[in-house]
């Protein structure tokens, strides 16, 4: 178990200025070595609503926001009415004595009222400071961290801005020493520094690695990340960035990029996705390598646009009409989503296909430490069999000047070597209608059935090879267990922490199987390892139990309950642990744990 | 493995005047206007001495749209009204290539009216060429965003109420700096303006009127032929000024002026405006990844 595992929570309206304390906040930790999870639950405005940042810390990894908090700022008196009874004993709030009053919480929860007029001597800009100092007292962190980290924020504002937020933050911290009750325990220096990222800014280093040098999107939260670390690297890196008037547009115009040779990518979200499909099913059609993020959030429509949900498999599964290979992953963090996506470059380069990555708002927005080693920058890059002009004859796939080239060469393995533009002797045309080898079309005068089956299965073959490529999913815990949670894509943390609750505070023991390659699926050993369990539930942030039903098409496989989630909000580990119990009590196969504070 | 280099490669294999033609015949309806826009841009490319492997044309869907597979060039056949979207991301992916993108009335200014407004905006190195016969002609005769006022077809069969869209004026407030008409049956006025619109560096759009033999009656060579006056012929045409222009772009009934209308050689092409692309050859041709400093200098952004 961890020995340091805390949280702190800041709430206000949008435009209070939340994220600089929580940024200030989770870089002192991160660069102490410290892990950290910080989970932003706000709303579809600029000014106003309420927005609830918690950052989550240990000395091992977090991987979700954890239960309660133990540490509350809130920054308005919404907040603090919103989440006060949700404290546990131990916690402390810190709030301006002068605006908010508290109300009733639990006992054993300190009330820290602070005369935040006082203390920041008239910039009202330091308020947020103050809050943080304190907080920083009570968890043991020296002053100096906090010196060091505002030096760094304010330094481009010269001198007497750093020297006024130093001696406020001073303030802060002595009032802190004077008045309030520290925490038991001191968080100290942990190890060596942890980077602090996002899941978007991962998706676009994992592009970056891969060797993406044409990315086009259009803005849609909670995908927007992407766009902007790509746009703000550009052209220091020789990437292209576009921002194109629609998502037909985008997923059209990577299409013409990936078609010329370069590595292109894009990252929307449910709604642009399903602008996007057809063109997925050209890329497939065509044979044309694209990888394509789906940062999905709370739909249909519109939905709830900075919330977040796995409602989009099935539209993944049936992104554009008919039948053709396509590749679909969905990371379980941040880290995956570095490192998939050259995977995933790799893959769709080799077999000339589509590749969709099944992010959501939790991972992609969400903020994690990474330990900065683990970025690999430097993959395997394997284009797989393209030809690019090369200025001489010994091309390994047809030389110039011979017109024996089918692009579309109906092969054992149905991957056909691919010529980009520019490369004499290949010309061909790449048709979304059906076409013969040689991209002749066969639609049009006199359709050929022959050549329409030959086609289909050329293309189809190809998929027959990638699962022997992707890791096989394994069963993670004890492997006699009395249940098996099941689930995909960004809940795996959550999942596992709640096993070890299930196991320490419960003694109920749990094990784990956590899928991540949807498209191919591994049937096989998905259905071995189910088939032993002895109890099978499967989690899931969406209404209809999307991926059960496609677990259950793709194995014949029935679990026996279900935990599913579609409030926007993400699971919390004791909505797992309470639904789990209630299940092996028998009293019920299908629990909707609610969200006890709105946000 | 694969070799990239950062150039276009080059032969010494001199272009033919058959070295554009591609192997397989159309499928138009015998007389349709598109016959005659095929072998202008044939022409045109060999009359510009261009090799067939620098050349990609890429459609979108559509009885015009088919052109590309009867091109000896590389080509591209996309989706209904997307050409212009893939043909942005080839030709800023590879901006040594000449890219011509090439479909119909309803292709480009109904279905993809977004893509045209916005890559004229952009105006990226493309050359448009649309055969405009005012009928959508592969669904077998329906009202097109050009088909004008009254027109009766299968799905106005009590006339158009709707109001046309010129394309001539759009193009020229839309951004596109080469903005011409030409007309099926004058080839060889056709086969220039696209000898000039493939040269533009910039958004070039040729809109040709390519009379539907089967299922537009009212537009016909017959109806077209007394009405076209050839621009060139005008004198003191300035194509460059832009009120003169736009007063010939809005010009239709009993005179319809065809030609160069409106050219603007003050605008940088998109390409030329992207830092990424003034060295190191195309985009697509490249190596990929980053170094060791590019990735550490990232990485100490998050410490």
């Amino acid at each position: 178990m961890a020995k340091i595992d805390f949280a702190i929570g800041i709430g206000g309206a949008a435009g209070q200025g939340i994220a600089t304390p929580g940024n200030i906040l989770a870089r002192i930790f991160a660069r102490r070595g410290l892990h950290l999870n910080a989970y932003n639950a706000y709303q579809s405005l600029i000014r106003g609503g309420h927005t609830y940042l918690t950052i989550r810390v240990s000395d091992r990894e977090v991987t979700n926001m954890g239960d309660k908090v133990d540490v509350f700022i809130p920054l308005n008196q919404d907040t603090m009415d919103r989440h006060l009874r949700h404290l546990k004993s131990g916690a402390c709030v810190i709030f301006d004595e002068a605006q908010l009053t508290p109300g009733e919480h639990a006992d054993g929860v300190q009330v820290c009222p602070v005369p935040t007029k006082e203390l920041i001597k008239g910039n009202k800009l330091a308020a947020n400071t103050v809050a943080v100092a304190i907080t920083l007292n009570l968890l043991g962190v020296e002053f100096e961290a906090l010196e060091d980290a505002l030096n760094r924020i304010f330094s481009r504002k010269g001198e007497a801005v750093v020297a006024q937020n130093i001696e406020i933050a001073r303030g802060g911290y002595d009032y802190a020493e004077a008045n309030f009750k520290p925490f038991p325990y001191k968080v100290e220096r942990h190890g060596k520094g942890l980077a602090v990222v996002t899941g978007n800014e991962t998706t676009a280093m994992g592009g970056i690695a891969a060797g993406v040098n044409f990315y086009a999107a259009y803005p849609m939260s909670p995908s927007t990340g992407v766009l902007m670390y790509m746009a703000k690297h550009a052209r220091a890196l020789g990437i292209l960035v576009r921002q194109v008037e629609d998502e037909l547009g985008v997923m059209n115009m990577i299409i013409g990029a990936g078609h010329a040779g370069c590595r292109a990518m894009t990252a929307t979200s449910g709604g642009g996705f399903a602008l996007m499909t057809e063109a997925i099913g050209m890329s497939g059609m065509i044979e044309t390598p694209i990888v394509c993020v789906d940062v999905q959030r709370a739909g249909p429509a519109t939905g709830v646009p900075t919330k977040t949900e796995q409602g989009d498999l099935w539209q993944a599964l049936g992104a554009g009409q008919g039948d053709y290979p396509k590749i679909i992953v969905a990371p379980a963090n941040q880290l995956e989503l570095f490192n998939i996506i050259p995977e995933l470059f790799n893959l769709v380069d080799k077999y000339q296909c589509p590749g969709i990555v099944l992010a959501d708002l939790l991972i992609s927005e969400g903020t994690t430490s990474i330990d900065p080693d683990a970025l690999n920058f430097q993959p395997v890059i394997d284009r797989g069999e393209t030809i690019f002009p090369n200025g001489s004859t010994d091309n390994p796939y047809g030389g110039y000047g011979d017109n024996t080239y089918l692009r579309y060469k109906n092969t054992e393995s149905g991957i056909s070597p691919r010529a980009v533009p520019g490369v004499p002797g290949h010309l061909h045309i790449a048709a979304t209608d059906e076409h013969d080898e040689d991209g002749t079309l066969v639609s049009d005068e006199f359709t050929n059935p022959d050549v329409r089956r030959m086609m289909v299965e050329k293309r189809a073959r190809k998929m027959e090879t990638v699962l022997a490529e992707l890791d096989a999913p394994k069963l993670v815990g004890p492997e006699s267990a009395a249940v098996t949670l099941v689930g995909f894509g960004s809940t795996e943390g959550v999942i596992l922490e709640a096993i070890e609750k299930l196991a320490g505070e419960e003694g109920i023991v749990a094990n784990q199987l956590h899928l991540r390659w949807m498209v191919p699926f591994h049937a096989d050993e998905v259905t071995k390892i189910l088939s032993a369990s002895n109890k099978v539930i499967i989690l899931e942030n969406n209404f209809s139990g999307q991926f059960a039903r496609y677990l259950r098409s793709e194995t014949g496989f029935e679990a026996d309950g279900f935990i599913r989630k579609y409030d926007g909000e993400p699971f919390m580990p004791h909505h797992i642990v309470e639904a789990v119990k209630a299940q092996l009590a028998g009293e019920t196969t299908l629990s909707v744990p609610i969200h006890e504070y709105h946000v | 493995m694969t070799t990239i280099t950062d150039s276009m490669p080059q032969t010494t294999t001199q272009p033919e005047k058959d070295t554009f033609k591609g192997k397989i015949h159309p499928d138009w309806c015998p007389g349709c206007g598109d016959f005659s826009v095929l072998n202008a841009l044939q022409k045109a490319l060999f009359e510009l001495e261009l090799q067939a492997h620098e050349v990609i044309c890429i459609s979108g869907i559509g009885c015009s749209s088919n052109l590309p597979g009867y091109m000896n060039t590389y080509g591209m056949h996309t989706l209904h009204g997307r050409s212009l979207a893939v043909a942005t991301g080839m030709q800023m992916a590879n901006h040594k290539l000449k890219v011509i993108a090439t479909g119909g009335d309803g292709d480009g200014y109904g279905i993809g009216g977004n893509h045209f407004l916005h890559t004229m905006r952009r105006n990226v190195d493309i050359t448009y060429i649309v055969m405009d016969n005012q009928i959508y002609g592969l669904t077998t005769g329906q009202t097109s965003p050009t088909s004008v006022l009254g027109m009766k077809t299968k799905s106005t069969p009590h006339g158009n109420v709707e109001n046309p869209i010129n394309p001539m004026p759009l193009a020229m407030v839309g951004g596109a700096t080469y903005v011409a008409r030409g007309f099926s049956g004058k080839q060889k006025h056709l086969i220039d303006l696209m000898k000039g619109a493939i040269m533009h560096r910039g958004f070039s759009l040729i809109d040709v009127f390519s009379p539907c033999v089967t299922y537009n009656l009212d537009n016909t060579y017959k109806w077209f032929t007394p009405r076209i006056k050839i621009l060139d012929d005008e004198e003191g045409y300035d194509p460059t000024d832009f009120h003169a222009a736009i007063d010939k772009a809005y010009q239709w009934g009993d005179e319809i002026p065809i030609g160069l209308i409106w050219k603007r050689e003050t605008l940088p092409a998109l390409d030329e405006t992207e830092l990424v692309l003034q060295d190191g050859g195309p985009l697509a041709y490249r190596k990929l990844g980053v170094t060791k400093e590019q990735s550490d200098a990232l990485i100490s952004e998050l410490l």
